[in-house]
């Protein structure tokens, strides 16, 4: 089953550190939400709060519009994938799976059945008399995965599971998540400090930063109007230039960088309204930098820049750019597979100014 | 979070086997300041006329200083032979290592009355005479298992690498083992001599089997205990007792609080 | 691999390995061979005759005596395994669960402390307690629930007693250690599929326990078995342990042959227990 997630202000400090401050979230049923944010933002304090591991210090959790914050995880609507799994060594894969249902006093032969059905649907029915200890890693997890659903829950909570599994294997499993997620309906709620996991699997990211949300929205959105610096930072690679409002006049606005003027329009300053003289920081990301196009209504050719050093990256060469402007400034670009760029060269230095994104400056 | 219930039942019987365990040793301690000549109830008056007994016993304060010797010396001896087997058989690739480690592990799992059956008709046959050397010998081997054990698990792969980056800058293996390994693993070397010290220290059948006339401290109290119930026992005992928990009070604060802070 | 095997590395390293070597064959290995040989012969007069026979194990088997303090080792060894294993392990679950993770230490410590005890004084202080004239019969006498002494000294209970408070102490320590071992995940897991404390318990704690508790109760099992100050102290003279009929084999008459044979028929008990255990554990593994 599935419900929506109402989380009213909650706070909770350890000892006097304060690990979140005030946050509120809303969550649709059946959305799978991402918590990104690296180590000790508290994605994982606020991820064991709505599990009703921890108690929040202050605020609430509603869960299909109920008040949970008291109530403890055995009767939440949830259950939790563990980052370690925590399958029970000494039960076989089918007792683990059917723990749950033994324990909503489901009769041997029935919940038998649905453990398998489960198994089933993560393709270990076949390993259902093994234990845990002789799987590997992405199948104990697959097994968590089924337990964790065995039981119906409107709440699916999964705290950085994916962090043990090497590239290939977790590319799999987000596939696999997504999928099972969109079949099922449950909500989701993940913790994850890799932003391309967020982004391949989220259908809104929560961005967390020390306690508090940075950002929120669909992957795009958050990637390419970042909320706040620590998010556009978070996300990727980007270059954070800063400059001053000169002009402000309906459609565009112009702002005076030290490696050129830009013509923005007002889209782009999220956060604010562009007003002259306001510093701003530009946010382009190194896919906005060419070298010279077709198109070039849509994009601001600046001045030239030589190619300190490059590397290929398989999609694309990842470039240091020294502007003729500021020469001692380094851009990162990300320039097309199919370029022909060597070391010491001078090329154009050409931005997408439409997907330029300018928030207040620190 | 927990019912009330369940709480109070947790608290009483934590309570009961508390008291359960300290009961004795509470009589004890309680009874050694007996002022009477039974260290048994009623108790009377507080004295520490047992414990000015318990100094003046030549004999007891003879022995005493036997176990601190035989402990310290034995401990010594098996700490040095278990981290020298302990190197070797973990840094070197040797013929037959895994029957060795069996080998020396092997007394730790044969009962002490055995080890000291043994020991004596050996040095029976030997001709050899019982005497305090006889006892460190039965507790070297009683020890030595357990410092190896210790030592060995201790050492591991990283410490290999530190020792290699010695090697390369250097220095012959008996620089290597003294300045970086036994360092390194001082740690688990203490630990393993503490023990060693506390298990020969309170040792018994050993002790009493293979010693004549200079005994240690635990066949010197089963001699007063053989002749009825004496006042002094108890002070000894309270006497070993409170020196022991003192011991582990500063060893607390100074040791293991540094070691991790809160 | 990471070990070094050239040829002067590997003299070296006899150098290292060789007085340990040395000093447990001379010391552990020959005097065992000693004792079993020693084991095969007699006492005549004040020498020992080596026949080279098994009279001193068929003569085990032969005289009840002998027997007997097998069987009362035994009864009173399962006893207080059993015992000593169910009052610890509730503790060791109060400290581990339910009392502050920054008192646990300090709570553990004191449920040891008497540990630093000799152990010859521990058993004596229960003297002190259980004697006709100690603190419960004392007690008992003046509250005036009994009008004469309990003989609560000098019996099989009495070493019970004395054996369960050293073991209570043991075994607190070896299932603590297990307890907090485990990691809290499970506890958690288990109460998300919706397990009370009780069930969660029984389900999932008690089981991955099991292991370390069964180690425990065999190190129990064979201190216990082979200890001789407690029954000799508390245990009167009535059901004598194997122990103190070895002892007294070579305290009053010398004999050593038969406290050989009977030594080594104990460190079969032993070895058998622990087979068992072994046996077991894989099961349990497997």
């Amino acid at each position: 089953m599935t419900a929506n997630v109402s989380l009213l202000k909650l706070s909770k400090s350890f000892n006097s550190v304060a690990a979140l401050k005030e946050v509120s979230l809303e969550i649709d049923a059946g959305e799978f939400i991402v918590l990104l944010g690296p180590s000790g933002c508290g994605k994982s304090t606020l991820l064991s709060i709505i599990g009703g591991f921890l108690s929040a210090s202050s605020g609430k959790v509603l869960i299909g519009g109920k008040d949970m914050t008291s109530v403890p995880p055995s009767i939440r609507p949830t259950t939790t994938m563990f980052q370690d799994y925590a399958l029970f060594p000494h039960m076989s894969l089918r007792d683990n799976v059917a723990f749950g249902l033994r324990m909503r006093k489901v009769g041997r032969k029935e919940r038998n059945q649905k453990a398998d059905t489960f198994l089933d649907m993560v393709g270990l029915k076949a390993s259902a008399n093994r234990k845990p200890h002789e799987l590997s890693g992405g199948q104990r997890q697959r097994v968590a995965l089924a337990r964790a659903l065995s039981v119906n829950p409107d709440l699916l909570l999964l705290d950085e599971p994916l962090g043990a599994l090497d590239m290939k294997l977790r590319r799999q499993m987000q596939d696999e998540l997504k999928a099972i997620q969109k079949e099922i309906g449950t909500t989701f709620i993940h913790v994850t400090h890799d932003q391309e996991e967020a982004m391949a699997i989220a259908d809104r990211i929560v961005v967390m930063n020390q306690g508090v949300i940075e950002g929120l929205g669909k992957p795009s959105d958050i990637y390419m109007r970042p909320q706040s610096l620590f998010s556009a930072g978070f996300m990727g690679e980007v270059n954070l230039i800063n400059g001053i409002v000169t002009t402000v006049n309906g459609q565009q606005c112009n702002i005076k960088t030290q490696i050129g003027s830009f013509n923005l329009s007002p889209d782009a300053f999220v956060n604010s309204d562009p007003q002259v003289g306001h510093e701003v920081t530009l946010c382009i990301r190194p896919e906005q930098i060419s070298t010279g196009s077709n198109d070039a209504s849509k994009l601001t050719t600046l001045s030239q820049a030589k190619v300190v050093s490059s590397a290929f990256f398989g999609t694309h060469f990842r470039c240091l750019l020294a502007p003729d402007f500021a020469p001692e400034f380094r851009l990162i670009a990300h320039l097309p597979q199919s370029s022909e760029i060597t070391q010491g060269s001078v090329v154009n230095l050409v931005i997408d100014s439409a997907n330029v994104t300018a928030l207040p400056s620190a | 979070m927990y019912s009330r219930l369940s709480n109070i039942f947790c608290g009483t019987y934590f309570i009961a086997i508390y008291g359960f365990i300290f009961l004795p040793v509470a009589v004890l301690v309680l009874y050694s300041f007996q002022d009477g000549s039974l260290p048994i109830p009623p108790f009377n008056g507080v004295t520490f006329k047992w414990y000015a007994a318990v100094f003046a016993d030549t004999k007891l304060m003879s022995a005493l200083g036997n176990s601190l010797i035989v402990a310290v010396f034995s401990s010594i001896i098996a700490c040095l032979l278990g981290f020298c087997a302990a190197y070797g058989l973990s840094r070197y690739r040797l013929p037959g290592s895994a029957f060795q480690r069996v080998l020396i592990t092997a007394p730790m799992t044969v009962s002490y009355l055995i080890i000291a059956l043994g020991l004596l008709v050996l040095f029976n046959w030997m001709g050899i005479r019982l005497s305090l050397w006889t006892v460190g010998v039965g507790h070297v081997v009683i020890n030595l298992p357990l410092c190896f054990a210790i030592i060995y698990a201790s050492m591991g792969d990283h410490q290999k690498n530190i020792e290699r980056a010695a090697r390369d800058l250097g220095a012959n293996n008996f620089q290597v083992m003294l300045l970086i390994t036994a360092p390194m693993l001082m740690p688990s070397i203490l630990a393993a001599l503490f023990l060693s010290i506390t298990f020969s220290w309170d040792e018994f059948i050993i002790s009493f089997l293979l010693s004549r006339f200079d005994v240690t401290l635990p066949v010197e109290i089963w001699s007063l205990l053989r002749s009825g119930l004496n006042p002094k026992t108890n002070a000894i005992g309270s006497l070993v007792f409170l020196l022991s928990v003192g011991l582990l009070i500063i060893l607390e604060i100074f040791v293991f609080r540094q070691r991790s802070p809160k | 691999m990471s070990m070094d095997s050239d040829h002067s590395s590997v003299r070296k390293a006899w150098y290292f390995v060789t007085p340990a070597i040395a000093w447990t064959i001379a010391f552990f290995v020959i005097p065992f061979a000693f004792m079993v040989s020693v084991s095969l012969a007699s006492r005549v007069g004040r020498q020992i005759v080596y026949s080279w026979d098994l009279n001193n194990y068929i003569d085990f088997f032969s005289k009840s005596y002998y027997l007997k303090g097998l069987f009362v080792s035994l009864e009173i060894t399962v006893l207080v395994t059993i015992i000593s294993t169910l009052l610890a392990y509730p503790l060791a679950w109060i400290i581990a669960e339910r009392v502050p993770k920054k008192w646990q230490r300090i709570a553990l410590i004191m449920a040891i402390l008497p540990f630093w005890t000799s152990y010859v004084v521990r058993s004596y202080s229960w003297l002190l307690v259980l004697s006709t004239n100690g603190v419960i019969n004392n007690s008992l006498l003046q509250i005036g629930i009994i009008s004469e002494p309990l003989p609560l000294a000098n019996t099989t209970t009495a070493t019970v007693i004395g054996f369960v408070h050293f073991f209570v102490m043991l075994l607190t320590l070896t299932i603590y250690s297990n307890l907090i071992q485990l990691s809290p995940n499970y506890k958690r897991a288990s109460a998300d599929l919706g397990a009370n404390a009780f069930q969660t318990f029984w389900h999932v704690i008690l089981p991955l326990t099991l292991p370390g508790i069964m180690v425990g109760a065999f190190l129990t099992f064979v201190l216990c078995i082979g200890d001789y100050i407690t029954p000799q102290i508390l245990g009167g003279n009535n059901e004598l342990t194997l122990p103190q009929i070895i002892m007294m084999q070579l305290g009053r008459r010398a004999d050593i042959p038969t406290a050989a044979a009977l030594s080594i028929i104990l460190m079969g008990v032993v070895t058998v227990a622990y087979l068992f255990c072994l046996r077991w554990l894989k099961m349990e593994r497997a």
